[in-house]
């Protein structure tokens, strides 16, 4: 933010001589305390930090799983069990981090869908928005690696089918597999490597958080009118207080949702199935992935063909990167753009109907006539996946072209106050305020 | 918020929730298995000790010679929120089991009485004399059966459950399946070493009726004193019983984790209302403040 100038005066001796060599106190000043903030973001903007609380709780829950957890086919199952009965507050360990990782998803497909809806990803947010896809990406893998860790029926036979995947690739894909495997079936060395790098994963998570976080704070938020920041003074705040006390309270509100979950419904998001030992000689009558993989997973059953169901699940992921290359409107947010309101929301409601889609057998009726089936769950998951693809190469190119947007306002405060009342604003500039 | 914005928010929950996995029990045939009253369902439910005890009491002299509870042990049965058993008690049932310890320091396994602090013993050394000695089926394991089992709710009542928390279906399956052994329907055969049941998925279940051993085929007990707190020995009573107490035994932390749970949610009840006054007070220096 080239107009955004630092604004802390180190107090001390100390900080003065720490400020000359290693400006950190500066740099969480310059962050998290005088950061400006467009004035008018709404509650979705509080899930970027609610995703933040989420790393960190899934991180600690995690490492102190791991002191009691037991990688090992003859002792992963029951040293989860040991976990829940004989490690002191185990049970809440465990509960948080399996119900967490449901959490960490539906505070990011709100995020993401957020930035979708609000034009987050268009110039000068590419960068941003891909870092965020790269998160999402590790986040799905890390998901799937812990699924696997309790070694029960629904953990052996997913991680059977996901990485039998990879066996579609031509010429190479079987090598691949036994190499993913490190031996001829999903086995001890494979639970080992998934603990290995389910531990990995975060850290590397964590990572691409930062540069995430850089990239915000280097380009600035959008915001809900979708007009760039004009007048620091009108249009912004200082993060603390204003932005944190609001993230504070999302984010509670956030945990309560969280611990209704984890203290009264433990089990609701998971599957009864991996509550049975692993069975290599036993398939469930229905292997079905976590819901937050639903849609994908539907996506990748839609295609009768082995690989053409892979590269259309990859693409399905892949194809968000290119978001700002794709929608071709100037107007950044949806408020001002009536079609595009209507292609995401069929868009979200597609989703979740594919989400539907990969829940059910493959050969279940969706329509049917005097007995005759019109539509199965296959043919109805094409259709989908077709609008799911259409939206993103047929939808945001041509709507940009053709549709006429609303008025978009002067400004953020604009926006907030009205073009009249947008003169004088208490209090509200982008240094902390005095008090 | 927005009118847009509050419906983005409603069908982004949905979203999370809508296409919810539906359990892999799935096979054709099957009833769903009749909702019970538990004392534990609920946010502020418990066991009933007695229920758990006489319960245990069914799993012990019908269940356990093919059945084991391998991840339980004998002080589980002492421990706060469980069936509230004396350690006095505990110690002299674990006495009457017999388990392998050793070396000794002459180098021999040996057997000795069980302790408190010793795990349930198995029924069967390894799965291969489980089979044997059943048909060929493996009886499972009866320690997390509960959670085990479960039958499928369908669209949309698994997201009323949210709300109601009826989390209750594997007990529910499990009732029903003990109370669930009739004749065939007519023109079915069912293979030798198979029987008819109304909640089994497939309907054929290797495992016979286990309620004869307590009672006779017109529903009376062979032992009228079968309990000896004065609860009516009924088929319905007996299943509900050992059902509750495979509950407690597959979350035998569970009276521990509603009522945390009550304290944390009342808690960021508190804080949330906190915060969001604080938030109000300092968005009210802002002129257009919302």
């Amino acid at each position: 933010m080239a107009e955004h100038h630092s604004t802390y005066v180190p107090k001390t001796g100390f900080e003065r001589w720490l400020d000359a060599r290693l400006p950190i106190v500066r740099l969480m000043h310059d962050s998290a305390v005088s950061y400006p903030v467009p004035r008018n973001l709404n509650y979705f903007w509080t899930f970027g930090g609610i995703l933040m609380f989420m790393l960190v709780s899934q991180i600690v829950t995690g490492i102190v799983l791991v002191m009691h957890y037991t990688p090992h086919v003859d002792h992963a199952f029951q040293s989860v069990e040991h976990i829940m009965r004989d490690v002191n507050y185990g049970w809440l360990m465990r509960y948080m981090h399996s119900n967490g990782a449901s959490m960490f998803f539906i505070a990011v497909y709100i995020h993401i869908f957020r930035g979708m809806y609000y034009g987050s990803y268009k110039a000068p947010r590419e960068v941003l928005w891909i870092l965020g896809v790269v998160i999402f990406l590790l986040m799905m893998a890390t998901a799937f690696l812990g699924y696997v860790l309790p070694w029960g029926q629904m953990s052996f036979w997913g991680a059977t089918v996901i990485t039998n995947l990879f066996s579609a690739i031509p010429v190479v894909g079987e090598t691949i597999v036994v190499w993913l495997w490190g031996g001829y079936s999903v086995d001890n060395p494979t639970l080992n490597r998934f603990f290995s790098l389910h531990y990995l994963l975060p850290f590397m998570i964590f990572g691409v958080v930062i540069l995430h976080v850089w990239a915000l704070h280097h380009v600035g938020q959008n915001n809900p009118s979708g007009v760039e920041v004009k007048n620091y003074k009108k249009d912004t705040v200082p993060f603390t207080p204003y932005a944190t006390v609001k993230d504070l309270f999302a984010m509670v509100c956030f945990m309560i949702f969280f611990a209704w979950f984890v203290f009264y419904h433990p089990n609701f998001l998971g599957h009864a199935d991996n509550y049975i030992p692993a069975d290599p000689l036993k398939t469930p009558a229905h292997i079905v992935p976590e819901w937050y993989f639903l849609p994908f997973y539907g996506i990748l059953r839609a295609i009768p063909d082995k690989l053409g169901g892979v590269v259309a699940m990859f693409a399905s992921i892949a194809i968000l990167a290119f978001l700002p290359w794709l929608d071709t409107s100037k107007v950044r947010s949806g408020k001002y753009r009536p079609w595009f309101k209507f292609a995401f929301w069929t868009f979200v409601v597609v989703s979740v109907l594919l989400g539907y889609t990969g829940s059910q057998p493959t050969d279940k009726v969706v329509l049917s006539i005097g007995g005759r089936t019109i539509l199965d769950m296959v043919g109805f998951a094409q259709i989908l996946t077709a609008i799911y693809f259409a939206y993103f190469l047929v939808a945001l190119p041509l709507l940009g072209l053709i549709e006429k947007p609303k008025a978009l306002p002067a400004s953020i405060a604009d926006s907030v106050l009205g073009p009249a009342g947008s003169g004088h604003i208490a209090g509200a500039h982008a240094a902390p305020p005095k008090h | 918020m927005t009118t847009s914005s509050r419906f983005l928010l409603a069908a982004l929950a949905l979203s999370g929730f809508a296409a919810l996995a539906q359990p892999a029990l799935a096979a054709g045939g099957a009833e769903k298995p009749p909702r019970q009253k538990w004392s534990f369902s609920g946010p502020f439910g418990t066991f009933d000790r007695a229920q758990l005890q006489r319960g245990f009491k069914v799993y012990r002299e019908v269940c356990a010679s093919c059945h084991g509870l391998e991840k339980l042990s004998f002080r589980n049965l002492s421990q706060p929120g469980g069936p509230g058993f004396t350690e006095g008690q505990v110690k002299t049932l674990a006495a009457e089991y017999k388990v392998m310890d050793g070396p000794n320091e002459a180098g021999e396994m040996f057997e000795r009485p069980a302790r408190p602090s010793d795990r349930f013993p198995k029924p069967f050394p390894n799965p291969e004399a489980a089979k044997a000695a059943n048909n060929g089926a493996v009886p499972p394991d009866f320690s997390v059966i509960a959670k085990a089992r479960t039958y499928e709710r369908g669209f949309p009542f698994y997201l009323f459950d949210i709300v109601t928390q009826y989390q209750e279906q594997g007990v529910d399956y499990i009732t029903a399946l003990l109370l669930g052994y009739e004749e065939p329907p007519k023109g079915v055969t069912v293979e030798p070493g198979l029987h008819w049941n109304r909640y089994f998925p497939g309907n054929k279940i290797a495992m016979g009726n286990p309620l004869v051993a307590v009672f006779d085929d017109a529903g009376k007990p062979h032992d009228a004193g079968f309990y000896t707190d004065g609860t009516p020995v009924t088929r319905e009573q007996v299943s509900r019983d050992l059902t509750a107490f495979l509950m407690w035994a597959a979350e035998p932390k569970m009276e521990e984790r509603k009522q945390t749970g009550t304290k944390v949610i009342l808690w960021l009840i508190l804080l949330a209302g906190l915060l969001y006054l604080t938030k109000k007070r300092i968005w009210s220096r802002l002129e257009g403040a919302h």
